[in-house]
């Protein structure tokens, strides 16, 4: 159990406008009794990283559906130091074909959970993760 | 032990069964249960009122359903082709679905669609990329269907011009917007303005086209979305038909008749799950709005009153595990939109949770379609489950179901609040998320997710790649155009639809004027984002 409650960043990059698979994470995490900021559509990669660091979120996690990962994740990266995310799980989720799962963990994504993951396995490892 | 007395423990031993929708299914209907639940008056014949059995009265014997598969990806050049070939393989419609920058009203060079660009459809900055989509397609024989919300003025009125100055007469062309913005704040999520506003801009289009294109169906009110966010079948149709009203109520201020424009209101709706309910809801639904139009609007036209719907889709059914299995639930999809009476099929292909869908697959969902057609005797009889009793009584009570979710969002103070403050959202959902737990714990069963599983399966599904060299065509197109055109001409279209926007009067003519100076889709929503504003995002759990 922790002591602290953990708090995430449940974020939708980019243009794309399904929620749908945010919003159930979002609940799900609220659930297992974490807080939770959700940012709502269309944000830029500098917009999210200015809320994560503002704040002070242990996690960030990003909802992505319209195959644009790769480019998103490549401009969070880009945005690391500047905005002192270093440290922060950092997890993605969405339509993410599993040829660029390891692509992702070599930008520096933590963990992917693409479409079908159990919400009890995002739960799972944002709990053993952020201790 | 009597017979009887073991007969009727064994019946309560039964477990009930709901549809999705609650309503509970018994296991065996006769003849009384249709009589308790409302009779067969509403029943009539097809061609009709109430319509209940279908707005035509020989439907697919004297036309079959047009058939349009979603397409459109990468250049303008690249979508024309995949047109061309959906075409030659015997599609008779073409349902265009755009990048998300076009979507949103952002040119290709825009910072916010890096890496957008030609991803989820083609991209469009300027009347040129229209001519060069449907160069060589007949537009009288072929009609097309336009995926577009938020900027939906803006590609409507580059669809009048483009087919303008191939010599069509706009005054006779047939073809479908989507331009159902209220739904995309329940989902989807391409608005651009405020609510009002963008209430505004949809009005706007009904009105011009009422007046200047009467056959074009400005507006396609879409369940589906909203069913694709969480809703059940009920919910889906009662949410339509709030939206689908609070645009006819909009529309009905600025002083039209209800005839001269409700009868190219047209719906989109969704298919999974439940046959018999979804049957039902197809049938109860045409049964109200034709109720709807007669009681509460005093259409006289009978086609005011008809739903004409394109249904199929059923993405929210299909599965990433097993994506084969897809194929046999979009022939059962098929199936039961051809079985409710639908105008217009399309199918998600079966590859489509993963990627844009191969010409292969693409093919296989055109195929499924054309095999009931042709094989199945599916264009044989209308309405072929019209007076069973189970039907006929699960369409009485869905009826009375859908009224009643009616009732609730108008006693909340109507849907267009309901939207604006994110209750809608809030509320389909939280439903999405008790849905998803009842899969995940094995409540509600799904072939191949929660039983009938195959662990370690390999994908084997092609993905749509995105050309890096198709990006930088279009970026170097829109430079060309930009170049080339008359830049004085451009910036006075511009000022005009600032201001027509800001004075309220209609921007349906500016908008065209400015598309036909090759005005980007950029440049004319910017100014209507000086004029409207941009939407804020409830955020409600």
């Amino acid at each position: 159990m922790n002591s602290k409650r953990i708090r995430i960043l449940i974020a939708k990059p980019g243009l794309d406008g399904h929620d749908v698979g945010a919003k159930i994470v979002c609940r799900a995490l609220m659930d297992a009794g974490h807080e939770v900021i959700y940012t709502g559509l269309k944000k830029s990669a500098r917009e999210i990283a200015t809320i994560a660091r503002d704040e002070d979120v242990d996690v960030i996690g990003l909802s992505i559906l319209s195959g644009a990962h790769i480019p998103v994740c490549r401009k969070i990266k880009g945005l690391v130091e500047e905005y002192q995310l270093q440290g922060k799980l950092w997890l993605v989720g969405g339509n993410i074909p599993r040829k660029d799962h390891d692509d992702l963990k070599s930008i520096g994504v933590d963990g992917v959970f693409p479409f079908g993951s159990r919400l009890q396995s995002i739960v799972e490892f944002v709990n053993e993760k952020v201790a | 032990m009597t017979m009887s007395a073991s007969h009727d423990r064994s019946k309560k031993d039964i477990p009930p069964v709901l549809n999705e929708s609650g309503l509970e299914i018994k296991p065996v209907y006769t003849e009384k249960d249709v009589i308790d639940s409302g009779g067969f008056g509403g029943v009539g014949m097809p061609g009709e009122f109430p319509f209940t059995r279908g707005i035509h009265a020989l439907m697919y014997r004297k036309r079959p359903f047009t058939m349009r598969q979603y397409a459109g990806f990468g250049t303008p050049e690249e979508t024309n082709k995949r047109f061309q070939y959906l075409i030659e393989n015997g599609q008779t419609g073409l349902n265009v679905a755009f990048d998300l920058p076009t979507q949103v009203g952002l040119d290709s060079d825009a910072e916010l669609a890096e890496g957008e660009v030609g991803r989820v459809g083609m991209s469009v900055d300027t009347l040129r990329d229209f001519e060069i989509a449907f160069d060589g397609i007949d537009l009288e024989k072929i009609t097309v269907s336009l995926t577009i919300n938020g900027s939906a003025a803006i590609l409507i009125a580059m669809y009048f011009a483009m087919a303008e100055e191939r010599g069509y007469d706009v005054s006779k062309l047939r073809g479908t917007a989507q331009n159902d913005i209220l739904k995309e704040f329940v989902g989807r999520g391409t608005w651009i303005f405020p609510v009002e506003p963008s209430m505004t801009l949809v009005g706007d289009t009904i009105e011009y086209c009422a007046e200047h294109a009467p056959l074009y169906s400005p507006v396609s009110v879409c369940g589906y979305h909203i069913r694709e966010s969480g809703a059940n079948p009920v919910q889906e149709m009662a949410y339509g038909f709030c939206i689908a009203k609070a645009y006819i109520d909009h529309v009905l201020a600025r002083g039209l008749d209800i005839d001269a424009f409700a009868s190219r209101l047209s719906f989109n709706f969704d298919i999974h799950g439940n046959l018999f309910e979804q049957v039902a809801k197809f049938r109860a639904a045409r049964r109200l709005w034709a109720r709807i139009l007669e009681e509460e609007y005093g259409a006289n036209n009978p086609k005011s009153m008809w739903l004409r719907m394109i249904a199929g889709g059923g993405g929210g059914g299909l599965t990433i595990e097993q994506p084969e299995n897809n194929i046999v639930r979009g022939a059962y999809y098929a199936l039961i939109s051809a079985l409710s009476g639908t105008q217009t099929m399309a199918l998600c292909s079966y590859d489509e949770a993963f990627t844009i869908p191969t010409e292969k697959a693409a093919r296989i969902s055109l195929r499924t379609m054309q095999i009931l057609l042709e094989e199945m005797g599916l264009r044989d009889t209308v309405d072929p489950l019209g007076g069973s009793w189970y039907v006929e009584t699960l369409t009485n009570r869905m009826e009375e179901e859908i009224r009643t979710v009616m009732g609730e969002v108008d006693g909340q103070g109507g849907i267009v609040k309901a939207i604006a403050e994110g209750h809608v959202q809030n509320a389909v959902s939280r439903q999405a998320y008790e849905n998803l737990k009842k899969i995940e714990s094995g409540e509600n069963r799904k072939v191949g997710v929660n039983c009938y599983r195959i662990e370690e399966e390999e994908q084997a599904i092609e993905f749509h790649p995105v050309m890096q060299e198709d990006v930088d065509a279009q970026l170097r197109k829109l430079e060309a155009v930009k170049a080339d055109r008359d830049a004085g001409k451009v910036q006075a279209a511009l000022d005009r639809v600032l201001d027509d926007a800001r004075a309220g009067r209609n921007v349906m003519p500016s908008v065209k004027e400015a598309v036909k100076a090759y005005a980007t889709v950029g440049e004319i929503t910017e100014r209507l984002v000086v004029a409207f504003g941009k939407f804020k995002e409830p955020i409600r759990f």
